[in-house]
């Protein structure tokens, strides 16, 4: 399956939902995706993963690039995945550590506006 | 002699379908469903790893990836055929005798990550992930490039 990317607003926060597969071919597209909203001042970010099928370190550059990118402006870059074989490569590479994720787009919403 | 051989032209493209046809192969050797995720994956990176080099150095020359069931295990080994230095092959994970485990704890490197945001993380990463997915990997010279190869454990039938 292809890449599906979509984003809308919701609290000030926006919310990137990302469906199919992220690897090498289609990750280029979220990466832009992500620079276009940074570059509109949106500065906290929150990428839905629930429908990705299949997410490689490609995926995981891009991912860390979009938050490099918004904490240059003090902002955020949290995920939303449950899925244990997505999961599993944020653990190998020790991203669990640098990303908040949680389970759903308003725990992450209710999150972030907690540490506001 | 493998069981499946794949060569592609060095585009991001053709990655997929390495991965789907890895997965296929590994499910049709015995290895176990909970397992085939894992060989998906590790597969994707080896691949992605070779064509950004092949990209680089030799676009023109194509990757190979070997799928053998023989025995209790499923090796897979993603040969391309770019020269070690060219490579950027981490310190160490090439022994003198040409062959060497991959450190399961690889260093991730993402400290390395700074100035201009990659879209690739260093090549150390991809190497971790596979060494955390695969029962055995070795990565050595193979003719003019590199080989990584990836094992894991067949159910016994």
């Amino acid at each position: 399956m292809d890449l599906k990317l979509a984003h809308s607003n919701k609290d000030g926060i926006e919310i990137v939902d990302v469906e199919g597969e992220i690897d090498v071919y289609t990750a280029p597209r979220l990466r832009e995706l992500l620079i276009e909203l940074v570059n509109k001042k949106n500065y906290q970010l929150i990428v839905n993963m629930e429908k990705v099928e299949f997410l490689d370190s490609t995926g995981l550059g891009v991912l860390v690039g979009g938050l490099k990118r918004v904490r240059a402006h003090d902002g955020s870059l949290d995920l939303v995945c449950t899925q244990e074989r997505i999961l599993k490569i944020f653990r190998i590479t020790g991203l669990t550590k640098v990303f908040g994720i949680h389970e759903s787009v308003d725990q992450a919403i209710a999150a972030r506006k907690a540490e506001k | 002699m493998a069981t499946v051989e794949v060569t592609f032209t060095p585009l991001p493209v053709h990655v997929r379908t390495a991965r789907l046809v890895a997965t296929a192969v590994a499910r049709r050797s015995g290895v176990a469903e909970s397992l085939l995720d894992e060989v998906r994956l590790a597969v994707g990176e080896a691949c992605s790893r070779a064509v950004e080099a092949h990209m680089l150095h030799c676009p023109e020359q194509p990757i190979r990836v070997s799928l053998t069931d023989d025995g209790e295990r499923f090796e897979v080994v993603v040969t391309d055929a770019v020269p070690d230095a060219e490579h950027g092959m981490p310190t160490g994970t090439v022994a003198a005798n040409g062959t060497s485990a991959v450190p399961a704890a690889a260093p991730a490197g993402f400290a390395a990550v700074d100035g201009e945001v990659p879209l690739q993380l260093p090549d150390g990463v991809g190497l971790a992930v596979i060494a955390g997915l695969a029962d055995d990997v070795r990565v050595a010279p193979a003719g003019s490039g590199t080989s990584v190869t990836m094992s894991w454990k067949r159910r016994s039938s």
